[in-house]
């Protein structure tokens, strides 16, 4: 090994520590929430600045709370339906789009794309949107959810540099063989694009998760909210609702903090708990994504 | 490849009897049938969603009402610019500008660098494992969905909040009020939050940006007796300099559009004189006020614009390197 210099080794020394503070802070504020939802309501409100360990006796209730609270559960719910409903019209909607733009002997292939293309740059805009899924009869379903949203083109941008990269010569064998394109893209090409399609699985899947905006504008049954639109309402607009009312008045302000703080946790674990698992295909496509956007 | 197969098509032409684009197309037609029936679905995805809402946007130049539709709703006056120029003239005008290059530029200057210098500092630890595990406690609050990041930020900066009692201690605030009630506040909230979001994650590109540098650079430098700061100076970051380039020019060309997402869900009508940017003012005229036209044709001026910049950008980068966006 190469002799380092002192000032190259307290250099290293104080860039571990920086670092990890720096880790440290991406990580705190989710610590600190976890503490705040197992914590004694009362001491929590009473104690000033940063939490190391847990104050008080450990409580659950705000757990109970967000079990109970009957929006948060029918919000996992239409989450779970256009989260998969969703999915699916994703993937197939993606796939033949970018296939069909990805054979290259096709005639309108560049017509095409470039019509594509265009709506990456300009589109209606936010009012001219929601006019026209008024128009479609599509508010207050959870398919305004899905639908309107069914192709991302930044994402059959991706999956059809996938298809391109596939040697010419595997689907042109099948041609000669006698396959249809539906043959060609089923049984010769989707076995060759799998890891490209679980990048897309992640994305469409996250951008479903974390989507609160459309539904907030589209929907107006409570029901039909996704968990991410119950949130906004609980942790943003104080909407409490009628959760509140089997509570000593007094003990409500201090109630609702748990109950906000319980249901970060619940919400977001699940998120926490695969994503280091699944951060290195969430990499694979922010590098195709630079490569070819 | 790509020339071969020009080439190839050339002298198929020239060879065989020449016939009309039309005739061309109709047997293209008929031979890729299959895939074109195949793109069937996704155009008609392509013509409602994407381009009527373009068509719809004609109602910027339109008093738009829902009873009467697109077609019959009369043009406004001023040659249908009646709406653009009372925006232009209102007070919302300027404000609406100022605040969209503060917020954006703020951001750039301060999340832009952030993550290029945590990727120069990642690439100087040793140890395989611990760097893997600490980048993967950076890339944490990119995971959590916006509503989250935004309901925890509000409860930090709350009168009560761990944060302000914090920079209360320090002296730094009084400690009484939501930060987020002080306009003098929002953009050091958003942007710093948004650091705090972005800082780990959009490092990655940088980080295998280093990973790509030729090693035997490295030699070449340490043989010249360049020290580890010399060759990070001469050999690294010039080896990424590309790339960070790209980046920013991509960046700048989204200056003028700030997301609508987290700015409603911090700002309140109390914060509007920091916090109000074009995406949010288009929301609540068109979403809450339902002034459809008026709306609309804020929103149409900002895509202009955004087109507009980024088109530059992406000219620029396309000059800078064969690569481009396309």
């Amino acid at each position: 090994m190469i002799k380092k210099s002192i000032s190259y080794r307290i250099f290293t020394v104080f860039n571990y520590f920086i670092l990890t503070l720096i880790a440290l802070i991406c990580l705190y504020p989710f610590y600190y929430v976890i503490l705040a939802s197992i914590s004694d309501p009362a001491e929590f409100m009473r104690h000033n600045g940063l939490l190391l360990a847990p104050l008080g006796n450990l409580t659950m209730d705000g757990y109970k709370m967000v079990f109970k609270y009957k929006l948060v559960m029918s919000g996992f719910q239409n989450t779970f339906f256009v989260l998969f409903v969703g999915l699916v019209v994703n993937l197939i909607m993606t796939v033949l789009g970018a296939y069909v733009l990805s054979i290259r002997d096709l005639m309108l292939r560049k017509p095409l794309s470039i019509m594509i293309v265009i709506t990456m740059y300009f589109s209606g805009g936010m009012i001219p949107t929601y006019l026209n899924v008024k128009e479609l009869g599509m508010l207050d379903s959870l398919w305004s959810l899905i639908i309107p949203g069914a192709i991302s083109t930044s994402n059959m941008l991706i999956m059809r540099s996938a298809f391109l990269s596939v040697p010419d010569s595997l689907p042109e064998a099948a041609k000669i063989d006698g396959a249809t394109h539906l043959q060609i893209l089923n049984k010769v090409m989707m076995p060759l694009v799998k890891p490209t399609l679980a990048v897309m699985v992640l994305y469409y899947g996250v951008s479903h998760w974390n989507a609160w905006f459309n539904s907030s504008i589209y929907l107006r049954t409570p029901s039909k909210f996704p968990l991410q639109l119950v949130l906004r309402n609980i942790l943003v607009d104080n909407q409490m609702g009628d959760m509140m009312v089997d509570i000593a008045s007094d003990r409500t302000p201090m109630m609702q903090v748990l109950l906000k703080y319980s249901l970060i946790v619940v919400s977001s674990v699940p998120i926490i708990c695969i994503y280091p698992f699944l951060q290195r295909f969430f990499k694979k496509g922010v590098m195709i994504g630079a490569v070819k956007g | 490849m790509e020339l071969s197969r020009k080439k190839k098509e050339k002298t198929a032409v020239s060879i065989a009897p020449k016939k009309t684009y039309w005739q061309r197309l109709g047997r293209d037609l008929k031979k890729n049938r299959t895939a074109y029936i195949l793109f069937i679905p996704v155009l008609l995805y392509y013509l409602v969603f994407c381009y009527k809402p373009m068509y719809g946007l004609i109602i910027a130049f339109k008093d738009y009402s829902p009873y009467k539709g697109i077609l019959a709703s009369p043009w406004t006056s001023n040659f249908g610019l009646k709406y653009f120029l009372s925006f232009f003239q209102s007070v919302y005008f300027g404000r609406l500008i100022r605040n969209t290059l503060v917020i954006s530029i703020t951001s750039i200057v301060v999340t832009f660098p952030a993550p290029i210098i945590l990727a120069l500092l990642f690439n100087e630890m040793q140890a395989k494992k611990y760097k893997g595990f600490l980048q993967t406690l950076t890339y944490l609050p990119h995971f959590i969905s916006t509503v989250v990041i935004c309901g925890m930020i509000r409860m930090f900066v709350d009168y009560d909040g761990f944060i302000t009692q914090t920079l209360a201690k320090m002296g730094v605030v009084d400690g009484t009020l939501s930060l987020l009630s002080n306009k003098n506040y929002f953009v050091a909230i958003y942007v710093l939050s948004g650091l705090w979001q972005t800082i780990g994650w959009n490092a990655i590109i940088y980080i295998s940006a280093l990973a790509g540098v030729d090693q035997e650079l490295y030699e070449a430098a340490r043989i010249d007796g360049a020290n580890r700061w010399k060759q990070t100076i001469h050999v690294t970051i010039p080896s990424i300099m590309m790339t960070i380039i790209m980046m920013l020019i991509l960046r700048l060309g989204s200056v003028m559009s700030v997301g609508y997402e987290k700015i409603i869900l911090l700002y309140n009508a109390g914060i509007y004189d920091t916090a109000d940017v074009i995406s949010t003012f288009v929301y609540r005229k068109g979403l809450l006020d339902a002034d459809w036209s008026y709306a609309t044709a804020v929103g149409l001026f900002n895509s202009v614009i955004n087109l507009a910049l980024v088109l530059t950008a992406n000219k620029i980068t396309k000059k800078l390197t064969d690569m481009g966006l396309w």
